[in-house]
């Protein structure tokens, strides 16, 4: 109180600058240290190569097809698997939000994510493979008649991103729903819609904003799979994804310039998607971004 | 009445996903724990028999107790030091006005958004340099970037639920800075602390990436050596890595059991948003 006195220090306060706006610095020097500065470092770094011109690593990685495949390869898992979980959460969502008891269901669902992708890769090693429960199942049934191959491939780092991925898009997309009025649509109702017309006219417009966010954090969960492609898929071949190159890249050859640079273009286009995908919403959806009651 | 039975057709289709996803995951944490405890498995239902020898094994040939002791000093140091530098920043944020606020909020979003594999392969490189990665204190600062954020970010409403008079009735009669922090904020605060910490808690037991890249042979958490584990896969039997799985599955499960009771499920994806 007794440094009100001094003018220079009463301006700063009345900015709202004192001791106690003093206790943000610890973390925001921690987040400038461990985070921003590693950040600039590393783009730095991909401009500083072991040999060659400053734009050296970027011509290798688009020269050797070893490594530019990798943005393909990444993409054709992480964009079907992003849509397919977020087309399947709407309606899941829109069902659950009447439910009065949802907190088992989410409970249950909130496991995997909690587990973690190299839990649910081991299970699924156990699971899907030729002796497990699921080819087991489909053989005496008679729907398979020998082991269907599900895992070392493709499809089992697509399995593993449903069973981490759909819980994630649906508890965010049931938190967004939830947001919703209900008063909105039984208005609708009320003046005729069918459920058709409801789900189109009246909440797919006011979920397209959350539903614009959940697809962006979604597909960039997808798109930087490791340990599942990793242990479940083929890494040396079909599922060779960008996050490998670049792991090899730094802790295999130590390259750690080429490692930037790679890690540097993963996260180009995750705000190239990113920055799509909002840009997309801002266009279907002109309006407050928080209607209804949320 | 034609409606209606479109409408529950309908329903039927949406929980008959439900409960495929439902009974597929169960099935795929029940192989592993069946697996974990089978003597010979081929071509039937279940084991042939049952043992607790894969435990035995695992719990020395994977070096377990190092592990776990390993775990609990990382995720304990986390959690201790995300709430020493997080509740306070979310204090200040919750209670000033500042020039540059924005900026700084967008400073405490960016890591929770950024995969971190993205932003690890620079930092680990960073940590390598500074000669801090391969030891324990360069998985505990790669496991605090998202950790300090995340507190900073569910602190923030907690804070603002409070009402300012308590606290200005704290200073009027004589109350420092650190002494409203331990008799009043705290103790008011408990909740919210214990729900950011239970989360921290959780999330840093199940974070792969960062402290992938960054530990050393001594300094593996649970998750890193069970990722190498299944990677080195053939080299001990199955059925003993699946218990190490279980291992690890009790652990962070019984943890999200205590912190659910402090949060909501939706809370643990939303957090962004917040």
């Amino acid at each position: 109180m007794t440094a009100a006195m001094l003018p220079p220090r009463r301006r700063m306060r009345e900015r709202g600058l004192d001791g106690v706006t003093l206790l943000v610095l610890p973390g925001v020097v921690f987040v400038l240290a461990l985070f921003v500065y590693p950040f600039l470092y590393g783009l730095v770094l991909s401009f500083t190569p072991k040999q060659g011109d400053w734009l050296a690593n970027y011509r290798t990685f688009f020269a050797d097809p070893f490594l530019y495949e990798t943005v393909w390869l990444t993409l054709q898992i992480a964009v079907p698997v992003t849509l397919l979980n977020t087309v399947l959460s709407v309606p899941v969502a829109l069902r659950v939000r009447l439910m009065r008891h949802q907190r088992l269901l989410t409970t249950i669902l909130v496991i995997p994510i909690t587990l973690g992708t190299v839990l649910v890769a081991e299970g699924l090693l156990t699971y899907l493979g030729p002796r497990g429960w699921l080819n087991r199942f489909l053989l005496e049934v008679g729907i398979a008649g020998s082991p269907v191959r599900l895992v070392h491939n493709y499809w089992g780092v697509m399995l593993s991103l449903v069973i981490t991925g759909f819980p994630f898009t649906f508890l965010l997309t049931l938190s967004y729903v939830t947001g919703i009025d209900p008063a909105l649509e039984q208005a609708g109702a009320m003046l005729g819609a069918k459920a058709r017309a409801r789900f189109f006219r009246i909440l797919l417009p006011l979920l397209a904003p959350g539903l614009a966010i959940t697809l962006a954090l979604a597909f960039v969960q997808a798109f930087t799979v490791f340990p599942s492609a990793v242990l479940l898929g083929a890494p040396a071949g079909p599922t060779r994804v960008i996050s490998i190159v670049a792991y090899q890249a730094a802790f295999e050859q130590y390259d750690y310039p080429l490692a930037s640079a790679i890690a540097m273009l993963m996260a180009l286009v995750q705000v190239i998607i990113i920055v799509a995908l909002l840009g997309a919403r801002n266009l279907v959806f002109r309006g407050p971004v928080s209607a209804g009651k949320g | 009445m034609h409606r209606s039975l479109r409408a529950s057709l309908w329903s039927v289709v949406v929980w008959t996903v439900v409960a495929f996803f439902v009974v597929n995951l169960l099935a795929m944490i029940g192989s592993v724990v069946v697996n974990s405890f089978g003597t010979r498995w081929f071509n039937t239902w279940l084991p042939a028999g049952f043992t607790g020898q894969w435990y035995a094994m695992a719990w020395a040939e994977f070096h377990l107790p190092d592990i776990l002791v390993v775990t609990a000093e990382v995720v304990g140091a986390v959690v201790l030091l995300s709430g020493l530098i997080g509740v306070p920043a979310a204090y200040a944020m919750a209670r000033r006005d500042f020039p540059g606020k924005r900026a700084v909020m967008l400073l405490f979003l960016l890591p929770l958004l950024v995969p971190p594999i993205t932003y690890g392969i620079p930092m680990a490189t960073v940590l390598y340099q500074a000669h801090l990665a391969g030891s324990i204190w360069g998985v505990i600062l790669a496991n605090l970037v998202p950790a300090v954020p995340f507190v900073v970010l569910i602190m923030i409403p907690f804070v603002e639920q409070i009402d300012p008079r308590v606290e200005a009735a704290a200073r009027v009669f004589g109350a420092g800075l650190g002494r409203l922090f331990v008799t009043v904020l705290v103790p008011l605060l408990t909740p919210g602390i214990l729900a950011a910490l239970l989360l921290v808690l959780v999330r840093t037991i199940a974070m792969f990436e960062l402290t992938f890249l960054t530990a050393g042979p001594t300094s593996q958490t649970l998750v890193v050596a069970l990722y190498y584990a299944v990677f080195a896969a053939g080299v001990r039997p199955g059925q003993s890595i699946d218990a190490m799985a279980v291992v690890y599955m009790a652990t962070t499960l019984a943890w999200l059991l205590v912190a659910l009771r402090f949060v909501n499920p939706t809370q643990i994806v939303t957090r962004a948003k917040r």
